[in-house]
């Protein structure tokens, strides 16, 4: 009798938990309300499940504890009950798969009107690209990547000179604009995690995966790397600002483009290069007056 | 090279015709069972201690090594859990757990626990020890191979253990172990400790393979008379389906292990893309890292159901023996078995959903893994239906499989979630992933490991374990376990990522610091809770109570043997015959409540037999 009713109080307590619990969403903050909406679809119908099936044990063992002389019931089958069993499983799996593939057909099909945001990840840090003027991205290289070319962007792409790079861990998006996340790794798989957005894909060296949301919440919130990567994984943070479209214009137009990287490592070059000449020249007139 | 039953031939040489002639005013041909196929098997029998205890190939005394190896490395697995939770709940209390030390325990604790303990408990374990009993037959077929078997895993495990002893200490790449940051800089043990994981795993499998090969023949070949396929134990039914699993599972591990291991040695691109580090670009190229997940879950995914299946198997034999019911559905649970084992080799990729593959394929791998839903279903509709209307014997056995029961229905159902692909997607690389699978392979599993050491114990020592200790043992570790699982699942809903050392104070995620102090407190007590089960081992085999023959009144035929425990050979002179099923309890018309396998049909004549 005591086990009946212990196991009775842990699916009691179970329930009561879920439904009490100071730990559930962290508030959403884009379009990915269906998935929520399927979880809690699943936590009904599962939890549905787990309670009967528990419930119904809980009374066998209340009812058909052992007395001394009682027989059993001796039914090896009933093809009748395990049909209907059966359907009524298989009914309650669709039910639940449904929609979980229309959401996932969402998923995979971007808007077309969708922000490219190219986001480049490595042990252990974050960096976004951003197209410029001409709205796309310019293709990029592992190898092309050094000191003056940070994102390895290909020089020769006409595309990429007015990419607006954003080096740093933070970035900005415009409020309620579909952005198609481009995921880049150089070095071992990442995965560019913001618990608020729920969305996420890894970031896998050699080629480029996507995914996309729309955030539809000012605020600021923290990335995460959700794929682990290695000793540093647990601080690879970040964070994205959403912002309404007027700030978020303001912030971009604050954002430096390859071409002015370019020009500013030209720049700097030539100075370099001047100083160079100067020394040589200072050096030679040294050496002139020796002789 | 046999030294007993050199009169085999004398009673192999007698039909079934002339038994059956004995059952008294009933037709002669009632009880008739075809002859046996195959001649009886030479057993080598031990000659010195080494060969009895050491290099022994009887199965019986291999699944009791295996068994015990596991078990070490259970507890080994056991305290890196620990370790990991003081982190997790206390961060920063113990100041020599680093970065690097936590992901070194995480991916060992996971191999550890998967492979090492729970893989090697129930096949190489209760297989060995169970198949040849379950079957009647005297041996595996390939004894000598079996007990190589047995001695390449213990060498897997000593290369495995040895890795905590080398430079740089055992690899910290997540039990997954994804390349690249597998063999690269940044990811503890990247030297050796990866080099002894991989040549660990290569030699788990050849070892496996050789105890497979034997379980797998043993229960297709060396049946005895009568045991027709459809009258065996689900345990027998669950290990065979799990082997065979196996048998086609790990060798995707294994060529995944070697190409892993060239990539490593010799700079090979299996795995290898183009890959910038510190600013060099290493002598890699064009390899794909994704192909290491396929490989990895086409073993992984069937993996969970090697472990699960002969879970299945023996707790639907434990329910229906404390039951005193027949298995309701047989038939159905043994497609259901083997429906589950072809299922499982179309849904790995349900690991992969945010993985970057090509994300189409998502609708299939979601269909596929909720249709494996259904037989998984079935089979608990049918341990509780077993349940309903049966005599229960609410014992320490019986209590783990109701354990099993609640653990597994709730690890099942979350399972649901995270198999319906856009469900995944955030609750994946959170903690509702890590509590799911503890709960479903770790927790469910480990009740019936609890309830079979319990159930049998008094068929391998002979003595019955202390019913009182097992209640306590039992309450506290169910207990215990749901309370650190439940509310697990509940941090993946905040949305904390797994494999994280360190949550920091990210604002949303403080609530969870008072759970992961409870959740490790609860850890710490289910942990030391086992050391009941040491403590009751020990005092029944000082003091405990000796177990009558058949003490559960059980059918199958390991109860049945000559001696108890079995010796080698198992059955003595003459090999049992099978005349049904192995679930009669409760027959109407039988004087008693079970008709073991043996009991012919002429003996219960008078009874409403249904199924043979």
């Amino acid at each position: 009798m005591h086990a009946g009713i212990i196991f009775f109080l842990v699916i009691l307590g179970s329930v009561l938990f879920h439904i009490f619990t100071p730990w559930y969403w962290t508030d959403i903050a884009s379009n990915w309300q269906g998935m929520d909406d399927t979880i809690t679809l699943t936590f009904w119908v599962g939890g549905g499940v787990f309670v009967a099936v528990c419930l119904f044990m809980v009374y066998c063992v209340f009812r058909y504890s052992y007395k001394e002389g009682r027989k059993a019931e001796y039914k090896p089958e009933d093809k009748k009950l395990e049909k209907i069993l059966t359907w009524a499983t298989t009914l309650g799996v669709a039910a639940l798969l449904a929609p979980g593939l229309i959401i996932w057909n969402q998923y995979v099909n971007v808007p077309k009107n969708a922000l490219e945001v190219d986001v480049m990840a490595w042990q252990w840090g974050w960096q976004y690209r951003l197209p410029g003027e001409d709205g796309k991205l310019g293709t990029t290289k592992v190898t092309n990547i050094n000191d003056e070319n940070p994102f390895g962007i290909n020089v020769d792409d006409p595309f990429g000179r007015d990419d607006i790079l954003v080096q740093s861990d933070y970035i900005n998006l415009e409020n309620n604009k579909p952005v198609k996340i481009l995921l880049r790794s150089v070095d071992v798989l990442h995965n560019w995690y913001v618990p608020q957005f729920r969305s996420k894909m890894d970031a896998v060296p050699g080629i480029v995966t996507f995914y996309w949301f729309e955030p539809n919440k000012v605020g600021e919130y923290e990335v995460l790397c959700a794929e682990y990567c290695g000793v540093g994984h647990y601080a690879m943070r970040g964070g994205v600002e959403v912002q309404n479209t007027e700030d978020y214009n303001k912030w971009l137009s604050e954002q430096e483009t390859f071409q002015d990287l370019i020009a500013k490592q030209e720049k700097l070059e030539f100075e370099n290069k001047k100083i160079v000449k100067n020394n040589n020249f200072i050096l030679n007139k040294d050496i002139y007056k020796e002789e | 090279m046999s030294d007993e039953y050199e009169n085999k031939s004398s009673y192999q040489a007698q039909s079934s015709e002339t038994i059956s002639g004995t059952g008294s005013g009933v037709s002669p041909d009632m009880d008739y069972v075809r002859p046996a196929e195959n001649p009886e098997q030479d057993l080598y029998h031990a000659h010195s201690f080494i060969e009895k205890w050491v290099f022994c190939q009887d199965a019986k005394v291999i699944g009791v090594q295996y068994f015990l190896t596991a078990v070490f490395t259970g507890v080994v697995g056991l305290i890196l859990s620990w370790l990991m939770r003081l982190q997790l709940g206390f961060p920063g209390l113990a100041g020599f757990i680093t970065a690097e030390h936590y992901y070194q325990f995480v991916t060992m604790h996971g191999m550890i626990m998967v492979v090492y303990f729970l893989t090697a408990l129930f096949l190489g374990g209760f297989g060995n020890y169970l198949i040849p009993l379950m079957v009647g037959a005297r041996d595996m077929v390939f004894p000598y191979v079996n007990m190589l078997s047995f001695w390449m895993f213990f060498v897997a495990v000593a290369v495995l253990m040895a890795s905590f002893f080398v430079p740089g200490g055992p690899t910290g790449a997540g039990w997954t172990l994804y390349p690249p940051q597998t063999i690269l800089e940044g990811t503890p043990g990247h030297g050796w400790g990866i080099l002894l994981m991989l040549i660990s795993l290569s030699l788990f499998v050849i070892g496996f393979t050789m105890g497979g090969l034997n379980y797998m023949i043993t229960i297709l070949q060396a049946r005895t008379r009568g045991m027709t396929l459809m009258r065996m134990p689900l345990t027998v039914w669950g290990i065979f389906t799990a082997t065979v699993l196996a048998m086609l599972a790990f060798p995707a591990l294994l060529v995944s292990s070697i190409m892993m291991t060239l990539d490593k040695l010799l700079g090979t691109s299996f795995f290898m893309p183009t890959i910038l580090k510190a600013g060099e670009v290493l002598e890699y190229g064009g390899g794909s890292p994704i192909l290491f997940q396929h490989l990895f879950w086409f073993f992984g995914h069937p993996e969970v159901y090697i472990v699960a299946l002969p879970a299945f198997g023996i707790v639907s034999d434990l329910i229906s023996v404390h039951a005193r019911k027949n298995i309701f559905g047989y038939r159905m649970m043994v497609w259901a078995i083997v429906g589950i084992g072809a299922l499982s080799f179309f849904v790995w990729a349900h690991h992969m959903y945010v993985s970057g593959m090509n994300p189409w394929f998502g609708f299939f791998f979601a269909s596929t893994t909720l249709i494996i839903a259904v037989p998984t279903a079935m089979k608990v509709y049918n341990w509780i239906l077993t349940l309903w209307r049966g005599n229960i014997r609410i014992n320490t056995v019986m209590l783990w499989c109701l354990g099993f029961i609640v653990t597994f229905v709730n690890g099942g159902i979350t399972g649901i979630f995270l198999g319906n692909v856009s469900v995944d997607v955030p609750l994946s690389d959170t903690y509702f992933v890590v509590a799911h699978f503890h709960m479903v392979m770790g927790i469910a599993p480990l009740m019936v490991i609890m309830g079979a050491i319990y159930h049998w114990f008094p068929l391998v020592a002979g003595k019955m374990l202390d019913e009182k200790l097992g209640k306590w043992h039992f309450w506290t570790t169910f207990l215990g376990a749901y309370s650190i699982y439940f509310p697990m699942h509940y941090l993946g809903f905040i949305g904390v990522p797994r494999r994280y050392y360190e949550m920091y104070d990210s604002p949303y995620m403080t609530s969870g610091v008072g759970l992961n102090e409870f959740i490790s407190t609860a850890a710490f007590i289910v942990g030391a809770a086992q050391l009941i089960l040491v403590f009751n081992i020990v005092k029944t085999m000082k003091t405990g109570k000796k177990a009558e023959k058949n003490p559960w009144k059980a059918n199958s035929l390991e109860w049945f043997t000559s001696t108890v425990p079995p010796e080698h050979g198992n059955f003595g002179q003459r090999l049992p015959v099978v005349h049904r099923w192995p679930y009669d309890y409760n027959v109407p018309g039988a004087e008693e409540d079970y008709l073991p396998q043996t009991a012919a049909p002429s003996e219960v004549a008078h009874t409403e037999v249904e199924k043979t």
